[in-house]
């Protein structure tokens, strides 16, 4: 216990508030939110936020065009958005981490197809790309997953494949092949732990493509399905009517601002903390 | 020092095949290692040093390289002949490596003393806690200070001579019966170097070690080995013992490296070089690869490969000049 607590000193405190923040509502959202998040009540469309001329208390950060409460649908999508975020970031790190270290360890056949096909997915614009699934696959939560997932990681896996090149080569790893380690070993033990710090600052930096990449598909009507609520959808909601109600789109473009900023700070402190380099100055002597 | 054969080495060949031709990186080595005995291999870069050593442990850089021939006995039984997963077996607990550079030799992301105590989990399935005695006593042995406290630091906390000690327990941690260094000290400054070779020859010691020391240091060489083969183009030249080849050096190559060395006792405005480069070894001359450079060389030289000469106990070498003297008295 007491070496979990040390793990987080001098971690950065508003950042981590922010997530945890986040997470809360996106567990509970759904019960503490005022009003149905679905639901709205035509009468009260494009209500403004409370403080301006026309708003209401009963909506404290205004409505949308059809009078859903802004407030209940951030809190609600935060689940939403929140999932498809740290899923796909998963997901496409779990594949392209797994794959670079194929390709960069292995090399040769191996790293020639994986790498071709990295070029492959990376040539066809991930909208095409993403439009040719969705209609395969039909528009749901778990299939968006699929779609960005299968699309971002080639990202992870090209940049990630050099890191693996240089460490292939270097002398701890062949002293390992010397010491009679096999490759799976080498790949887990001597490889992954060093390329973790690389795969933290894209997985960081990437969370906050991945909630916008949804936005845009939602765009396109083959992101979450209409009535759910997603930030990114709801940003593309307000489109039509920024020039009137700018909170339709403010307030959801804020709540990704704040996650997505605080994934980067977060992130940060943990590249530096997870690097031995830094660890006996974070820890204090 | 028992003297029996740990490894024996019979004209092996590896060839790295490449777009441009056949590079006969080594070819047709033949030396044997008794146990607890120093080989030195001394040669220029490129000569096929470090490619013997690879080709040992069978690490040969696939796919372009491949041995093609001979055979590598270690205490009689053929390494060539094992499958992959008996090699894994053997790399690490009967032979060992350490290589040029401390500061990348160890894994920056763990504690010394898990890097120390890996190959003894791995290959004598310790349980954590003998496996941890073992590394201290490991660390103590090879002179860490206070290793209780230096098992749990990372590399990067350590400097390079300390580093290159630990590289040292890591390779001698499971017992092997033969080290190979491949240039160990290069990277050391001088008060080191001494320091790390002393140690090197008490573990020698301690481990009745076989060790190869792959340098092009003469100083290593007078300092540490037994034994020396002096390698060109792939091939062993000169193979001696170390007094005969310090005092009776044979063949002209092994000469011309020992006058390159430079000499404290008398000023001299311009260091001694072989003259012109070592050969392309994808187009080797037809005679004698180091005829070109020789400046002792004659027409036969350049014609013939010349045959193995014995030139006293233990002291063989390929060159013509020897086949005369032999003729000739």
């Amino acid at each position: 216990m007491v070496k979990f607590l040390a793990f987080f000193r001098n971690a950065p405190f508003f950042p981590l508030a922010v997530l945890a923040a986040f997470v809360f509502l996106g567990v509970f959202g759904e019960w503490i939110a005022p009003h149905d998040p679905v639901e709205g009540s035509l009468m009260d469309s494009l209500t403004p936020p409370f403080w301006e001329a026309g708003g209401k208390w009963k909506y404290p950060l205004g409505t949308d065009s059809l009078g859903r409460d802004i407030l209940s649908r951030i809190m609600g999508g935060a689940g939403i958005s929140l999932q498809i975020g740290i899923l796909v970031v998963f997901v496409a790190g779990l594949m392209g981490t797994l794959l670079a270290c194929l390709a960069g360890y292995l090399g040769g056949a191996v790293d020639t197809v994986i790498m071709r096909v990295v070029d492959l997915v990376m040539s066809i614009p991930y909208l095409v790309l993403a439009i040719v699934l969705a209609a395969i696959l039909g528009a749901s939560v778990y299939n968006i997953i699929i779609i960005l997932g299968a699309v971002i990681w080639t990202y992870y896996c090209r940049v990630l494949r050099s890191e693996v090149l240089r460490l292939r080569e270097s002398d701890f790893v062949r002293l390992a092949v010397v010491g009679g380690c096999s490759k799976g070993k080498i790949m887990l033990v001597h490889i992954f732990p060093n390329i973790v710090n690389t795969l933290v600052v894209i997985a960081t930096l990437n969370l906050g493509t991945v909630i916008i990449a949804e936005s845009s598909l939602s765009f396109l009507g083959l992101g979450v399905p209409p009535p759910s609520p997603a930030w990114g959808s709801m940003v593309a909601d307000g489109r039509d009517y920024v020039g009137q109600a700018w909170w339709v789109s403010f307030w959801p473009g804020l709540a990704i601002f704040l996650v997505v900023m605080s994934f980067n700070l977060v992130g940060d402190w943990l590249r530096v903390r997870l690097d031995p380099k830094f660890r006996q100055m974070a820890g204090g002597s | 020092m028992g003297g029996k054969r740990i490894l024996e080495v019979k004209d092996l060949q590896t060839y790295f095949f490449t777009r441009r031709g056949t590079v006969k990186a080594v070819d047709g080595v033949s030396f044997g290692i008794d146990r607890g005995e120093t080989l030195g291999l001394v040669g220029e870069s490129g000569c096929g040093k470090s490619m013997t050593c690879l080709s040992i442990l069978r690490l040969v850089p696939q796919p372009a390289g491949r041995i093609v021939g001979g055979q590598i006995l270690l205490e009689g039984d053929d390494l060539l002949r094992k499958s992959d997963r008996e090699m894994r077996e053997i790399r690490g607990k009967k032979i060992s490596m350490i290589l040029q550079d401390p500061m990348t030799s160890l894994n920056p992301v763990y504690p010394i003393g898990d890097q120390v105590g890996e190959p003894l989990r791995f290959h004598q399935r310790l349980d954590r806690k003998s496996a941890a005695a073992r590394v201290l006593e490991m660390l103590r042995q090879v002179r860490i200070p206070s290793p209780e406290v230096r098992v749990r630091e990372y590399p990067h906390q350590m400097s390079g001579g300390m580093r290159q000690r630990i590289v040292g327990a890591m390779a001698l941690t499971c017992r092997p019966e033969l080290l190979i260094a491949d240039e160990p000290t290069t990277a050391l400054d001088v008060t080191i170097q001494a320091q790390f070779l002393k140690l090197l020859k008490e573990m020698q010691r301690d481990f009745n070690l076989s060790l190869i020391v792959v340098t092009h240091d003469f100083g290593i060489v007078a300092k540490i080995c037994d034994r020396v083969a002096v390698m060109y183009a792939g091939k062993i030249v000169e193979l001696a013992g170390i007094r005969a080849l310090f005092n009776r050096p044979r063949h002209p190559y092994t000469m011309a490296l020992m006058n390159s060395v430079p000499k404290m006792e008398r000023k001299v405005n311009r260091l001694t070089s072989i003259s012109g480069q070592p050969p392309d070894l994808k187009e080797l001359p037809p005679g004698c690869s180091f005829a070109p450079r020789c400046s002792l060389a004659m027409d036969i030289c350049r014609k013939e490969y010349p045959p193995v000469s014995t030139a006293g106990e233990g002291h063989t070498l390929t060159c013509w000049l020897a086949r005369e003297d032999a003729a000739g008295g």
